[in-house]
């Protein structure tokens, strides 16, 4: 049996009180632990979370820079911006999506098409950020949209930058263009830099001088909440926000002179092929063509896939940029640089007569080497051989330099590698060589050089092939008698705010050594040959200047050892490309340059006129005569 | 001159003497309400920074902080052997009302709390914190102590029954702080320490049962407590938000009204159950020392008054509602902080809305009954 218990109220109260003690003393200890977890969050790491706040509520709203502009060397505009109209909404101040794009369909101002498309887009945007629906309105729909404003609540037209291309086409292969930031652009530029703008340059100087044009990004400091809708002000004061004005980007001035490139494309217009012209005295780049081309506009403003589907199938390739990337033999324009190495190497005597009979034959091979259109030269020495291009001449100089000690030569001219131009994309074309055709075939047959393809290597035939620009990179070297310079189309940068002119240094590549002075005189001689007695004589006559050139045709289609070359039963794909390559004044030059024309036919007839027309463009004033030398 | 100093001397002690006799008319306890009204005064001025510069929420607010008033006052002259004896009835009215809310819960749509009683909403569990400490304490008045086993055994369903009912509403915050007024009620009455061990190592047993009953989101908010990082934006962001907001705070704060993260709304529930934060923020470490100090004056005047009351009901009682209003201010600073798991439990005083205000001051209205009927109960 249990024993009662009696309640005692003053041990009771006691007991209470010690308790209550005990309550209170842990009470105290656990506030202390919350003033110490206060103190580590306010005081040891308030530096940490006022960070994070900080960036919790403001966000920067990048300002594009504006791009830099594209000048030629006379300051005429190839690239600027111009504001552009587009169409945007916002999605929490339209009442009836469906509806409203329905009725801009209807209108016209959006393509039927493209609504489903819109739709997902909008729903996948902030509800308070503005979406661009139609980009690049034309006055006409900006006009016919202003007349409805009031049917179209949460619409608005704003304007953008845009690149424009005020020659359209012109020069396109040499520029680049502005297009949308690819995946692969991603790839290595710095997003940051790039946020707020959507467009970046592709291809030509637009690309190579991305970094210069682009500019640095300015940032506007924008008071964000929770939801990111940027704020005016947060509870009873404005705080104070950051601005940063954008760093516009670099104007370039570049060699180029567009009323030169303007006639070389205008000379080369309806044809395939390009123009390359050069300053030999410090690399210029005065004409860049590459027909056909595009417009540039298309990209920037953002190009439908039709669009692009018409350029990629187009059977001529406009995106094709032949002065750089496209690779044909040089056919006899490689004739002053095989002559040089005869002379150098002392295998030729220049005045030394050679018979042409026509047709050439490799000793100890039943194989013909038959002259271009079996002509019969008779007897030439080394001037006329140039002059007249007498392939005879060079079977039999080939034969005697002997492949090695040729590709070994013209190396230095730039054969077989990249002028170092400071735009992408260029192609080094191939410089055959024994050790060339070892690595380059896989079968063991094809490995072996034969001495017939030396022969042809003398007329430029064969393995041999450069592109546009290489030729006229080694007419310039020619032309100054071996002084080599790095091709460039940027000439100075220009600051858009003060205006000034920072020049670009030319870039000397050293000379080609070796060649006594008389021998290059030799060529040279030979080269004016052609334009005053030889292969070009009608192109040159009633010059203003001498000029010294050669011109070339390269086979795309082998002739068979008996047949007869005949343009007229050969579909015009097939025909011969024509090469022609100058400098003039031949004793002062001031411009080297090379003009292909595809399928042109023979070079004297189709590429000849061309450059002449471009030397002219640029070496006669408005009075016909030579322009004083600046 | 000396004549005026005199005059006006006895001036001030003769208006210190009106207030105390109608402190004691009223048998109110000056020093609790002086602070209980600086704490509500300082609330409704961080709320209505916290509420987006919301009138209409101060007002409502004030107007709740009235009706506490008035059920203080009027509890306050209530006679504290009336309200013992009324206890049980209480009780099992506060059980029925619960068991009504958890009927209807079930036959209409998921959780509900309240019962529409017209003119307005009623959480009868609000009703249970007080009722539940107020049975404990009625159940030990007559009996010896410290309470024996079989004393125990029928508290403990006491208690569990109506927090049962509670947790099941599903309102998990309350039903702890329930359980924790009744708990705090037999700890005072002296139970001894090696049970409380005992019961401690059950409690942890039952923990580990009771997760097996959680819903998700409870479940969640637990795992959210021990790393809040795995889920910045999910259950996670409540807690690093409320981090950052007092954080970045610093000593002496942003300025009133200008909390970037509260005023910008990355601080979530920053009128209600994070509105510490808001303080943390706006006045910083001085504004939250001054609320913490604040809240210990109250709670250290309520046990003071507890310890001066003369019969174990009011003892008990005055003191588990002290210790009660200190566990909901460290369970709502401790969450805010990140020392505790984020569960549903308003600041007192200063978190808008819920019939917990009301609540509070009736609590403080009967801890002062039991307190000024101390010498009527000697005599």
């Amino acid at each position: 049996m249990p024993a009662v218990r009696i309640k005692d109220h003053w041990r009771e109260q006691r007991l209470f009180d010690q308790r209550a003690l005990i309550c209170v003393a842990i009470m105290g200890l656990a506030t202390v632990g919350l003033i110490v977890r206060l103190f580590v969050l306010q005081v040891s790491r308030h530096d940490y979370y006022a960070e994070l706040s900080q960036g919790n509520r403001v966000r920067n709203e990048p300002i594009p820079a504006a791009r830099g502009l594209i000048l030629d060397r006379n300051g005429e505009v190839i690239a600027g911006n111009q504001p552009a109209y587009q169409l945007e909404l916002v999605p929490e101040e339209v009442p009836d999506m469906q509806q409203t794009l329905t009725r801009l369909a209807q209108l016209d101002l959006i393509r039927a098409e493209d609504v489903d498309e819109l739709e997902r887009t909008i729903g996948s945007s902030r509800r308070f950020d503005s979406v661009p629906i139609r980009l690049r309105m034309s006055d006409e729909d900006v006009a016919r949209f202003a007349v409805r404003r009031f049917e179209f609540p949460g619409l608005d037209i704003k304007t953008r930058q845009t690149r424009w291309y005020p020659n359209a086409e012109l020069a396109v292969h040499a520029l680049g263009y502005v297009g949308a930031i690819s995946e692969q652009d991603l790839k290595h530029i710095d997003r940051a830099a790039y946020a707020g703008t959507s467009l970046i340059g592709k291809l030509g100087v637009e690309s190579a001088y991305e970094h210069e044009l682009h500019g640095a990004n300015g940032f506007r400091e924008v008071l964000v909440n929770a939801q990111g809708r940027s704020v005016e002000r947060q509870g009873a004061f404005v705080p104070n926000l950051r601005t940063k004005a954008p760093g516009a980007g670099e104007d370039l001035l570049l060699s180029i002179d567009l009323k030169v490139q303007r006639t070389a494309e205008a000379a080369l217009a309806g044809h395939r092929g390009a123009v390359v012209a050069l300053d030999p005295n410090n690399g210029d780049v005065i004409a860049l063509v590459s027909l056909p081309g595009f417009d540039p506009t298309m990209f920037g403003r953002g190009i439908t896939a039709s669009e692009y589907g018409v350029l990629q199938s187009d059977i001529d390739h406009p995106l094709f940029n032949r002065a750089l990337r496209g690779t044909y033999p040089p056919g006899s324009t490689v004739k002053p640089v095989i002559a040089l190495a005869g002379l150098t190497y002392h295998v030729v005597d220049p005045q030394a007569h050679r018979y042409c009979a026509g047709a050439f034959h490799l000793p100890g091979s039943s194989r013909v080497f038959r002259e271009y259109h079996n002509e019969h030269h008779g007897s030439v020495d080394l001037d006329d051989a140039i002059a007249r291009s007498c392939d005879v001449y060079f079977y039999g100089l080939a034969d005697l330099l002997g492949v090695d000690r040729i590709a070994t030569f013209m190396a230095p001219f730039g054969f077989g590698r990249g002028t170092g131009i400071d735009i992408g994309g260029e192609k080094p074309g191939i410089l055959p060589s024994r050790a060339w055709k070892a690595k380059a075939f896989s079968r063991p047959a094809d490995r072996v050089w034969f001495p017939g393809e030396t022969v042809n290597f003398g007329i430029g035939q064969g393995y041999l092939t450069v592109t546009p620009l290489q030729l006229a990179h080694y007419a310039s070297i020619i032309a100054t008698r071996g002084k080599i310079w790095k091709p460039r189309l940027v000439a100075a940068y220009r600051d858009p705010r003060s205006g000034q002119i920072r020049r670009v240094p030319a870039v000397p590549e050293g000379e080609v050594t070796g060649i006594a002075p008389e021998d290059w005189q030799r060529v040279v001689h030979g080269m004016i040959g052609v334009t005053t007695r030889g292969t070009a004589a009608a192109i040159g006559a009633h010059a203003a200047y001498t000029f010294a050139g050669k011109t070339g045709t390269a086979q795309v289609f082998t002739v068979g050892q008996n047949e007869k070359y005949n343009a007229k039963l050969i579909s015009e794909r097939l025909r011969d490309h024509s090469w022609f390559i100058a400098f003039a004044p031949a004793d002062e030059p001031r411009i080297a340059l090379a003009v292909l024309q595809e399928n042109g036919g023979a070079g004297a007839s189709a590429a000849a006129p061309i450059a002449r027309k471009v030397l002219d463009a640029y070496l006669l004033g408005a009075d016909g005569k030579l322009k004083p030398q600046t | 001159m000396i004549y005026e100093e005199v005059t006006s001397g006895s001036r001030t002690r003769r208006t210190l003497t009106g207030a105390a006799s109608v402190l004691f008319a009223l048998q109110i306890d000056g020093p609790l309400v002086v602070g209980l009204a600086l704490i509500a005064a300082f609330g409704l001025v961080v709320l209505y920074s916290a509420s987006g510069q919301s009138t209409a929420t101060v007002v409502r607010t004030a107007l709740r902080l009235l009706l506490g008033t008035i059920a203080m006052l009027l509890l306050a002259r209530v006679n504290p052997n009336f309200l013992r004896r009324s206890t049980p009835w209480m009780y099992a009215l506060g059980c029925l009302l619960l068991l009504i809310v958890v009927a209807i819960g079930h036959i209409g749509m998921g959780a509900q709390r309240w019962l529409n009683l017209g003119l307005f909403r009623f959480q009868p569990s609000e009703l249970m914190k007080l009722a539940v400490p107020m049975m404990c304490a009625w159940y030990l008045h007559e009996r010896p102590l410290p309470p024996g086993w079989t004393s125990l055994g029928l508290l403990s369903v006491l208690i569990l029954v109506p927090v049962g009912l509670v947790a099941i509403q599903p309102d998990l915050g309350t039903a702890g702080l329930i359980a924790i007024a009744g708990a705090l009620v037999i700890i005072l009455a002296g139970l001894r320490v090696r049970v409380m061990v005992a019961l401690l190592a059950l409690a942890a047993v039952g923990a580990w049962f009771g997760w097996s009953f959680m819903h998700d989101y409870q479940r969640k908010r637990v795992l959210m407590f021990l790393n809040p990082q795995t889920d910045p934006l999910g259950a996670g962001y409540h807690i690093i938000q409320s981090q950052i907001a007092i954080g970045s705070g610093g000593v002496f704060g942003k300025g009133w009204m200008n909390g970037s993260q509260a005023q910008l709304e990355f601080l979530p529930e920053r009128s209600t159950d994070f509105i510490f934060a808001v303080i943390g923020e706006e006045f910083g470490l001085l504004g939250l020392l001054l609320l913490l100090m604040l809240y210990m004056f109250v709670v250290s005047r309520a046990i003071y008054l507890a310890t001066q009351t003369q019969d174990t009901f009011a003892r008990l009682l005055a003191g588990s509602l002290a210790l009660t209003f200190f566990v909901y201010v460290f369970i709502n600073a401790g969450m805010v902080t990140g020392l505790l798991p984020v569960v549903g439990v308003p600041l007192p005083l200063v978190s808008y809305g819920g019939s917990s205000v009301v609540t509070l001051l009736a609590g403080f209205g009967i801890l002062m009954a039991l307190y000024s009927r101390r010498k009527l109960i000697g005599s």
